[in-house]
């Protein structure tokens, strides 16, 4: 536990990407982006409303939007973040002297995982001042919130594991990035669009909203999709609808908890696995 | 020690790395030499566990490379031949890094790291960051790097490429210091006499074969055994050259550019060569002249990499 803690490649990670400006303009940007649509929000409503007051039922909706527009940095920060962590080392040529080292393949793959994850966890808690423009106007509890960040690093270790897979697989950093930003697209929009779609299936089956024809795989895609997931969190109704739909009972968030438990465990696996060559196998 | 047996790598139908043979004893430094692609670095690759062999096996120290990797990774050192460093990160840290990766307590490094930077003449440079070392300062510092873990084997794979003069000499001059130290030593070059110099046995590969291994004494007399003859002819330029090409110590026949120059490898003796010549004579040749060139020995090398397979 203790090699672990102060691991080294963990902590050579954490030396460079805070030795590097890009790192600062990165945190900068991002609270740049979140700040500016929270405050475009307030002033939009404000205008809105004859008074020019916020009203404390759109601190619900504010939430709400921050917490989308989070989880979609978040979605495309971390296969930034992530898909070029070995690949970078092999085009560096700095790799094949890691390996010769004694680090196993565990080590150096969950080293490189955590560090990239914690940059993205300092950005999360680096937003939190944010959140408070929330609380200001009441109408979210604190437990809300926790789940909502809880939900954020899950989704940040799961996708972030999926970088770090292509990455060892892939050679080139690019081509690698391009996958992983290929599939976070997928699992983010085509999912929902799919969702939607079969859900349409099944209301034009029917041709009655009420008496629906069960549609299960939408509820597969819904389940893989991060943005159903989080928002079904605070819109308890969208997540009925959707079993109304698939005839599915089994509770969403669950569903994707356990799915990508399964994902994260698969590309963590594989990544370890292929870091260095099967030397038993020609 | 280094123990290669049957030694074999494919890449489809390429052959890398063709049932190698060798065997390095203790304290020794061998050098690997041959042309780009020969299979220096497959054979490095492979020793340094970064590569499974296709068929064959070999052992550092007694280890299976395929079966003990990470002994095998605690006994060598490894240098590959192209490398990079990290930016942001002070030669100082780059060594902790790797002590670190080795399993070395913080105070042991302490105490290592500034007796390695001595050893590469590197102290004075202790707090500079490595990518703005100079190559050949980033050569010393993965030498020292290599050493971090005291490690019985080195694996160097052209540690003095891309090196000026001085540059190379501090590298041979730190490598005489670790041979006095006992480390068994594997260095490849595609410079031979550069090798001479400092390695006890050489092994000369080509297309994935050894054609040569023996001490540097041994090598260079079956090296000088060979000498360059260049014949010009007035005409009759065919015959001449078939009648060269049927001799049985003749090789590597060329005709060079000028189209009244043939050039060969001769091996006979002193004898065997006036008999050439007065058969030449006899046979009515029009030959102008037959001069021997004195080959050093990267000519000589240049040509037996060229496909002659020396016993």
């Amino acid at each position: 536990m203790k090699n672990f803690v102060i691991n080294p490649v963990l902590n050579k990670e954490f030396k460079l990407r805070f030795r590097s400006f890009k790192s600062y303009l990165g945190i900068l940007f991002y609270l740049l982006a979140l700040g500016i649509i929270i405050i475009g929000f307030v002033f939009i409503q404000s205008l809105s409303n004859s008074f020019g007051l916020f009203k404390p039922e759109e601190s619900k909706m504010m939430f709400m939007l921050l917490s989308m527009l989070q989880l979609a940095l978040i979605l495309f920060i971390t296969p930034g973040l992530t898909a070029g962590v070995i690949s970078s080392e092999r085009e560096r040529q700095t790799l094949n002297m890691m390996l010769t080292t004694t680090q196993s393949s565990t080590s150096i793959i969950l080293s490189k995982l955590v560090s990239a994850i914690s940059y993205l966890l300092l950005l999360i808690v680096a937003s939190l001042p944010l959140y408070s423009f929330v609380f200001l106007y009441g109408g979210i509890s604190p437990a809300q919130m926790l789940t909502t960040i809880a939900f954020y690093v899950f989704t940040i270790i799961a996708f972030g594991s999926l970088g770090v897979l292509f990455s060892t697989l892939i050679r080139k950093t690019i081509v690698s990035m391009v996958t992983a930003y290929g599939l976070t697209m997928f699992l983010a929009g085509g999912t929902a669009f799919l969702t939607l779609l079969l859900m349409q299936l099944g209301y034009n089956y029917s041709g009655n909203p009420s008496n629906v024809q069960h549609v299960p795989f939408a509820y597969f895609a819904a389940m893989l999709n991060p943005a159903i997931a989080l928002f079904g969190t605070f819109e308890p109704e969208i997540i009925d609808e959707i079993t109304n739909v698939t005839g599915i009972e089994f509770p969403l968030w669950a569903a994707y908890l356990i799915s990508y438990t399964v994902i994260t465990a698969g590309a963590i696996f594989f990544s370890i696995k292929k870091l260095r060559p099967n030397m038993k196998k020609g | 020690m280094i123990e290669i047996m049957n030694l074999t790598k494919e890449y489809g139908s390429f052959k890398a790395l063709d049932s190698l043979n060798l065997k390095i004893e203790k304290g020794t430094v061998f050098g690997f030499v041959g042309q780009n692609g020969a299979g220096k670095s497959t054979t490095f690759s492979i020793l340094a566990t970064l590569l499974a062999p296709s068929s064959g096996t070999a052992y550092v120290n007694g280890y299976n490379v395929q079966k003990e990797p990470r002994e095998v990774r605690k006994q060598i050192g490894y240098m590959p031949d192209f490398f990079g460093v990290y930016d942001q990160l002070k030669a100082d840290e780059y060594l902790h890094f790797y002590g670190a990766s080795y399993g070395i307590p913080y105070q042991e490094r302490e105490k290592l790291i500034p007796q390695l930077l001595e050893l590469v003449n590197l102290s004075h440079k202790r707090d500079s960051y490595v990518d703005l070392l100079s190559r050949g300062m980033k050569q010393r510092l993965c030498l020292a790097r290599c050493l971090i873990h005291d490690p019985e084997v080195l694996i160097l794979d052209e540690p003095a490429s891309g090196l000026d003069p001085r540059a190379r000499i501090e590298m041979r001059e730190i490598l005489k210091e670790l041979k006095t130290m006992g480390k068994t030593i594997l260095i490849s070059s595609h410079i031979l006499p550069e090798l001479a110099e400092m390695c006890d046995q050489i092994g000369v590969i080509d297309q994935g074969k050894l054609v040569a291994e023996g001490s540097v004494a041994d090598i260079q007399d079956k090296l000088r055994g060979e000498k360059i003859i260049f014949v010009k002819v007035q005409s009759s330029l065919r015959e001449t050259v078939s009648f060269f090409e049927d001799d049985p110590f003749i090789s590597n026949v060329q005709l060079m550019d000028d189209d009244h120059t043939i050039r060969f490898i001769y091996k006979g003796s002193a004898e065997e060569q006036t008999a050439l010549l007065k058969n030449a004579m006899v046979k009515g040749l029009p030959i102008t002249s037959f001069a021997e060139e004195e080959a050093d020995l990267e000519d000589i090398f240049m040509e037996i990499t060229k496909g002659v397979e020396m016993s």
